[in-house]
């Protein structure tokens, strides 16, 4: 009997051992890519393409990173990405939390036709009216301008959904309580609304983020100055014209990250949370 | 709050007996207010929605039927560019690469991420850090994916290559040669997507309670049959999810393959979306690639339509 108990045991920690082992091996096979990127970026110019490379770097050249910035406009680039998320960010999340709130706790005549509308902008992807998209953005005078890049995916279905997913769940009568009370609309939005959906918001604030640091192909219809262009189509840039000068491509596309993992380290639960919620990126 | 329930409790006082005029009128400011308030509250997104989104849909539709070049005035041609669409070969091509694309990244992607939710569903030794190596792809943008793919895949200096060689094999043409280079695609956006699909399965498996194990286990199920009657009925919810979501990507992927391969050699990693773009900003036929996008745009929704029946019935059935 004891024999038996502790046979199964044994075999259920080599089973666990064996999988563990497995996990580690495919964490490395993921992470591999990320750290070639790094080791690419600081190991010495001629090493990078003796073929012989050792997969640990001779020597760590941090001047790497600074020629980088030296040789390319990366310190503009990155400007004109956080202008663009920042401001992104701001707007993106304030209306779609008056809009999602005003979807969870009101009651008016359109309601569900207008969250329909709302949900089928989920199925009218970007790359589908790319062409006209950019005749609106180029008629309204906003080509080559940050809010060109901002105004059109302001408004995002998902953060709707999401946010009312969420606030379906606050009471109404706190919210009515309150009115009774007298405050403004407004007031109960900023004072009683906001407070109670701080989990919904850094979600929507994250995902927003994402979206925006990591843009493509909007900036690339509407940025047509090589000036206002983001970090990431002056990644694209250099991947076309510097192509073989795969130590500085390395080392951009390194600092190009940096925000998105910084964020990813800091607030990784919420990313979990914006997902599994309601399986969205 | 007890000060505003309380205030609450002597207003309601008064409305009981006869209203006085100047509550009345009060009463009924709010409920003109109240209705206000939500149009308001939306009027911000659903402007943005109509003149970036909605409008854009009408717009697409209307140039589709005309030829147009932006500089020229756009000329109604009928169905023309429709009609086009069905002998044009690279348009064949580029759908046939969509689902050839989309067949080999989304059941393999889904099996890998639910193969590892499994597995990082257990109590295992530095689980955290492990879930968070397998998701980071998901925030890497896609153009810093694609510049590390190319580099990575480089025919000449790429590691790969240079891991190959050590073992005896290759040089292989990972990206000049046409089916290598939708190969390493595939593989790369298999590296992108399968944290997503393991963050989904993860919260699946978290949400079955422990009872049905539990029961299943009193009745003798093996470990195999666990899976099969408990486990992955239970998830079909978020396998749907996943299809649905997985498909839909691969009919819209573009910065990837935009700056990885370009669409090359030929074209053959050139996807219905890389089409639309060239066809509209190097072939300046706004008229012919909207068009195109009409039809991406049906086939979406047909496709999201299908799998919403489809599920729905399986649900009836289950």
């Amino acid at each position: 009997m004891i024999a038996g108990t502790s046979r199964s045991a044994l075999s259920g920690r080599l089973e666990t051992t064996s999988i563990w082992l497995l996990l580690v091996a495919g964490a490395g096979v993921m992470f591999f890519p990320v750290y070639w990127m790094f080791a690419t970026a600081v190991r010495p110019k001629d090493e990078v393409f003796s073929g012989a490379a050792g997969l640990i770097p001779s020597s760590f050249v941090w001047q790497n990173f600074a020629d980088a910035i030296g040789r390319v406009p990366f310190l503009s680039w990155t400007a004109n990405s956080l202008i663009i998320t920042v401001f992104a960010v701001v707007i993106t999340v304030t209306i779609n939390l008056l809009c999602g709130y005003a979807f969870a706790k009101f009651r008016f005549a359109g309601r569900d036709i207008l969250f329909l509308a709302v949900l089928s902008a989920l199925m009218i992807p970007f790359q589908v009216i790319i062409v006209p998209l950019f005749l609106v953005v180029s008629e309204l005078g906003l080509l080559s301008d940050y809010w060109g890049v901002i105004l059109p995916r302001a408004a995002e279905a998902f953060g709707i959904f999401m946010v009312r997913q969420f606030m379906v769940s606050i009471p109404d009568e706190l919210l009515e309580a309150a009115r009774i009370d007298g405050a403004s609309e407004l007031k109960i939005f900023f004072k009683i609304v906001v407070p109670l959906s701080k989990p919904i918001i850094a979600v929507l604030v994250i995902f927003t983020f994402m979206w925006r640091w990591n843009d493509f192909a909007l900036p690339l219809i509407v940025m047509m100055k090589h000036e206002m262009y983001t970090v990431q189509l002056g990644l694209n840039l250099l991947r076309g014209q510097f192509n073989t000068e795969w130590s500085m491509i390395m080392a951009i596309a390194l600092l190009s990250l940096v925000p998105m993992l910084i964020i990813f380290t800091f607030f990784q639960r919420y990313f979990v949370q914006g997902i599994s919620g309601s399986g969205l990126k | 709050m007890a000060a505003v329930m309380a205030i609450a409790e002597n207003l309601r006082g008064p409305a009981v007996g006869r209203p006085s005029a100047a509550d009345a009128r009060r009463y009924w400011l709010q409920a003109k207010r109240s209705q206000l308030t939500p149009y308001l509250f939306i009027a911000p997104n659903m402007a943005l929605f109509s003149v970036f989104v909605f409008f854009p849909l009408l717009y697409a539709f209307y140039i589709s039927l005309r030829e147009w070049s932006l500089i020229d005035t756009p000329r109604y041609i009928g169905l023309e560019n429709y009609a086009r669409l069905a002998s044009d070969t690279l348009f064949w091509q580029s759908l046939s690469n969509t689902a050839v694309y989309s067949i080999a990244t989304v059941p393999m992607s889904l099996a890998i991420g639910l193969v590892l939710a499994l597995a990082l569903n257990r109590d295992l030794y530095g689980r955290t850090i492990l879930r968070s190596v397998f998701f980071l792809p998901v925030v890497i943008s896609n153009v810093a994916t694609a510049v590390i793919a190319a580099w990575l895949f480089n025919d000449n200096y790429g590691v790969i290559n240079a891991l190959l060689q050590q073992v005896g094999i290759g040089p292989v043409a990972w990206l000049s040669s046409p089916r290598w280079a939708l190969f390493s695609l595939v593989v790369t956006s298999l590296w992108v997507r399968i944290g997503f699909c393991m963050v989904v399965y993860l919260a699946a498996l978290q949400s079955i309670s422990p009872t049905y194990y539990d029961a299943a286990q009193m009745d003798g199920a093996s470990r195999w049959q666990q899976f099969r009657f408990v486990t992955w009925p239970l998830l079909r919810p978020a396998t749907f999810l996943l299809l649905i979501l997985g498909v839909i990507h691969s009919f819209q992927v573009f910065d990837l393959i935009y700056v990885m391969t370009g669409g090359g050699p030929g074209f053959s990693t050139t996807m219905i979306v890389q089409y639309i773009y060239q066809a509209a900003f190097v072939g300046s036929e706004m008229g012919y690639a909207s068009a195109m996008g009409m039809v991406l745009f049906v086939m979406i929704l047909i496709f999201t339509l299908l799998q919403w029946r489809v599920n729905r019935r399986v649900e009836d059935v289950a």
